[in-house]
């Protein structure tokens, strides 16, 4: 495949190169320290070239069981009785290790998952290493964290993670779970499971103890299995609101812990008063970063009626130069699909976007013809009650509408169920703290959008989520508190 | 000759009947009747849930300062009337009503003095390794519903009732007797109409209408009984509540409870010119 199908000719090929590294043809389950093989194995797909990457191990109730007992007794012989300074220095071993490999992280994200190597490289995994490096220092300083209450760990640790950040994600469940010491068993996402099992190896060269993280990799059957075991004191989801949903209910009654990070419809708000041209660009990061598989991404855009036509020409003139293809090239923006069935859900949602009278502009050219994409998609004319503005799509696909004062704003970007995150462009500051204060969001973004840091706080309000993962509060999710 | 008190709902700022009619007959130990009390039906609770969410907004953004002040006189009118729930409490049979009352004068008093520090307690500004001002504070959950404990008693409501309404949360509390005589003391403390919506009625008819309302983002659940947990949580389900189980009994005061109902909120700003 060339590189730059979508915009010939624009820029010379710059592929990433894959030979300093090499991948096994099969991966194996990380139980107990060991690397033990399931009954049945799967594929996992590189969704740019549809070409088999790896076959990983299928886990089923026997290898949950196995991994869930193995955490256990890492918990209980080894994890929970070492000085939690000493916790925290495996944590920062852990770091340094994957700062090391970064470049090898990067391209096996890219090659599994789909998404531009600019970004795996310059975000998933350097991200993914600083969890580590932050939540190493809190291990031996919780004590300080929850003023007037004494924490505990809270046991083993469930963790069930999705496709579109895999490494980032693993690092984001297990370098806290750690850090207050529990012991953790992970099912990374079935069409991503790479880089968590190579994470695994990583742990091996650490010396970390065996059992105290283990992957089990399969698809949703493996994640029920572990989210309902019965000696999981805590489950930790990322994911759809609907299956967030359907695991607070299997956890009713249990008094397991939880949290969860689900779906978003993020409203980012432009202001007539707003540097235009920063605003476009934080447009087309909100929505198009990692192909628009970001639970929050900044999939509703409101602009102030004024302005609304020299944006939307803006947003189309800068759509019209990304560049859409070949996941490893230095210069491309967009990259692959994550999946088939990803891509049929974008494509249904959009067809019900036309279908209701949405209008759909995309920028001219031509996709690769192998592999799953999608051009960037922007929607003007949307009305509140449609689709493609209610529910998420999960993909590079914008809907767009208008307003005119803030109070106009601030309704219509609170009128859904969920509340993850939101942004807002304005140039005077009164403005934007009334707006970051009015939105029922857990992330706010002002004059910026998409931007993480292990020290922030993640997470969403309503039906987004319950809990937050990073920074100071959300240790919480992973102590018990004796108050 | 006496006048016996009529005790009906509290929605809105007003004392209306349960619009079913029923009632739920409160007797002392000699089977002399106390009050025939409303059982309030799921019309009710929906009518409390509509002017809790109406109240919501305001008193969320009414100042931390206003907010202690409001709990302060609470405690003060509670004072005045101290005399009137012990005397109300002991017919109902509760031993040492006098230090019933005196313990929820003290955790009006307690939380009163929390409106205007949990925040900053829970607050953080975050040493983000990009050139962001980025900072993390809790922000009211919205509409909680409120099992208070079910044996009669004025510090138990309080302590289940305080932390969800100082930390900016209205509510639709479902509790005993006396709750309806602290309407009285509400509504005579500056607390907007709303805010605080207080009923009686039947607990296993109830608590699944308050888990599964879906304008309720929250559920504070003072029981004992494993399956009322369960069915709770499972109701909550449909639109993510957050549920906070408490045992059934008198809360420990403890900051961590306004926590249970606040969502953290993180801004981030560029810095630079």
């Amino acid at each position: 495949m060339s590189s730059h199908d979508f915009i010939l000719g624009s820029y010379a090929p710059a592929p990433e190169s894959t030979d300093h590294f090499s991948l096994k043809k099969s991966y194996d389950l990380f139980i107990g320290g060991k690397w033990i093989k399931a009954a049945t194995q799967f594929e996992t797909i590189n969704p740019a070239t549809d070409e088999v990457i790896a076959t990983v191990g299928l886990a089923g109730k026997r290898e949950v069981n196995l991994a869930v007992k193995a955490a256990r007794k890492a918990y209980d012989s080894v994890w929970s009785k070492m000085p939690a300074a000493e916790r925290g220095k495996y944590l920062f071993r852990i770091a340094r290790l994957l700062q090391e490999r970064a470049r090898e992280f990067a391209v096996v994200e890219s090659m599994d998952g789909g998404k531009p190597i600019r970004e795996s490289r310059d975000i998933d995994i350097p991200l993914a290493a600083a969890h580590f490096f932050y939540h190493a220092g809190w291990a031996d300083k919780l004590a300080y964290a929850f003023p007037g209450a004494r924490p505990t760990p809270v046991g083993v640790v469930g963790q069930v993670i999705p496709w579109n950040f895999p490494l980032l994600m693993a690092a984001w469940k297990i370098a806290p779970a750690l850090a207050c010491g529990n012991t953790v068993v992970l099912k990374p996402a079935e069409t991503t499971p790479l880089t968590a099992l190579k994470l695994a190896e990583l742990f091996e060269d650490a010396g970390l103890p065996a059992g105290v993280v283990n992957i089990v990799t399969g698809a949703g059957e493996t994640g029920q299995t572990l989210v309902e075991h019965p000696d999981v004191d805590k489950v930790a989801f990322t994911g759809s609101t609907a299956v967030g949903k359907a695991i607070r209910r299997s956890l009713a009654g249990t008094g397991k812990r939880f949290t969860l990070e689900l779906g978003g419809k993020a409203a980012n708000i432009v202001f007539e008063d707003a540097a235009i041209n920063e605003a476009v660009e934080g447009i087309v990061n909100g929505i198009f970063f990692n192909q628009g598989h970001v639970c929050c991404a900044g999939s509703r855009l409101f602009v102030q009626e004024s302005v609304a036509d020299k944006v939307i020409r803006k947003l189309q003139k800068r759509m019209e130069t990304l560049i859409v293809g070949d996941p490893l090239d230095k210069n491309t923006d967009i990259g692959a699909i994550n999946s088939p069935e990803q891509l049929a859900r974008i494509k249904a949602l959009v067809n019900a976007g036309e279908q209701e009278g949405a209008c759909l502009w995309q920028p001219e050219g031509t996709l690769p013809c192998k592999g799953n994409w999608f051009k960037p998609t922007l929607f003007t004319g949307c009305a509140q009650s449609h689709r493609i503005v209610q529910e998420e799509i999960f993909g590079p696909v914008l809907a767009i509408q208008t307003f005119r004062t803030p109070q106009e704003a601030i309704t219509k970007a609170n009128n859904t169920p969920y509340g993850l995150s939101g942004g807002v462009w304005t140039d005077k500051g009164s403005k934007i703290f009334k707006m970051t204060t009015s939105l029922n969001a857990g992330v706010v973004w002002a004059n910026t959008f998409n931007k993480f840091d292990p020290a922030s706080p993640f997470g969403g309000y309503k039906e987004s989520g319950m809990g937050r993962e990073g920074g100071l509060q959300g240790l919480s999710a992973y102590c018990n508190l004796e108050l | 000759m006496k006048i016996p008190k009529t005790y009906k709902l509290f929605i809105g700022g007003k004392f209306p009947r349960t619009e079913s009619g029923r009632i739920l007959e409160i007797r002392d130990a000699q089977g002399q009747l106390i009050a025939n009390t409303a059982r309030a039906s799921r019309k009710d609770f929906r009518e409390s849930v509509v002017a809790a969410r109406k109240a919501a907004g305001g008193w969320a953004d009414a100042t931390a300062y206003l907010k202690g002040q409001i709990f302060y006189r609470i405690a003060e009118v509670l004072q005045g009337r101290r005399a009137q729930f012990v005397e109300e409490l002991s017919g109902q049979g509760v031993e040492d009503a006098g230090a019933d009352v005196d313990a929820a004068i003290d955790l009006l008093v307690h939380y009163a003095g929390w409106s205007d520090k949990f925040q900053a307690l829970f607050s953080s500004v975050n040493p983000v390794a990009s050139s962001h001002f980025n900072f993390s504070a809790p922000s009211p959950t919205g509409v909680v519903g409120v099992i208070a404990p079910s044996a009669p008693g004025l510090a138990g409501l309080v302590s289940a009732l305080a932390p969800v309404i100082v930390g900016g949360n209205s509510c639709v509390a479902l509790s005993t007797l006396s709750a309806i005589s602290f309407a009285e003391v509400l509504a005579t403390s500056d607390v907007p109409a709303g805010v605080v919506n207080l009923l009686t009625g039947d607990r296993a008819e109830l608590i699944p209408e308050f888990a599964k309302h879906m304008d309720v983002n929250a559920l504070l659940l003072c029981s004992d009984d494993s399956a009322d947990q369960r069915l709770a949580e499972l109701e909550a389900a449909e639109n993510l509540k957050r549920v906070s189980v408490q045992a059934d009994g008198v809360l420990v005061p403890s900051p961590y409870h306004i926590l249970d109902f606040q969502e953290v909120k993180t801004t981030w700003h560029p810095v630079g010119v």
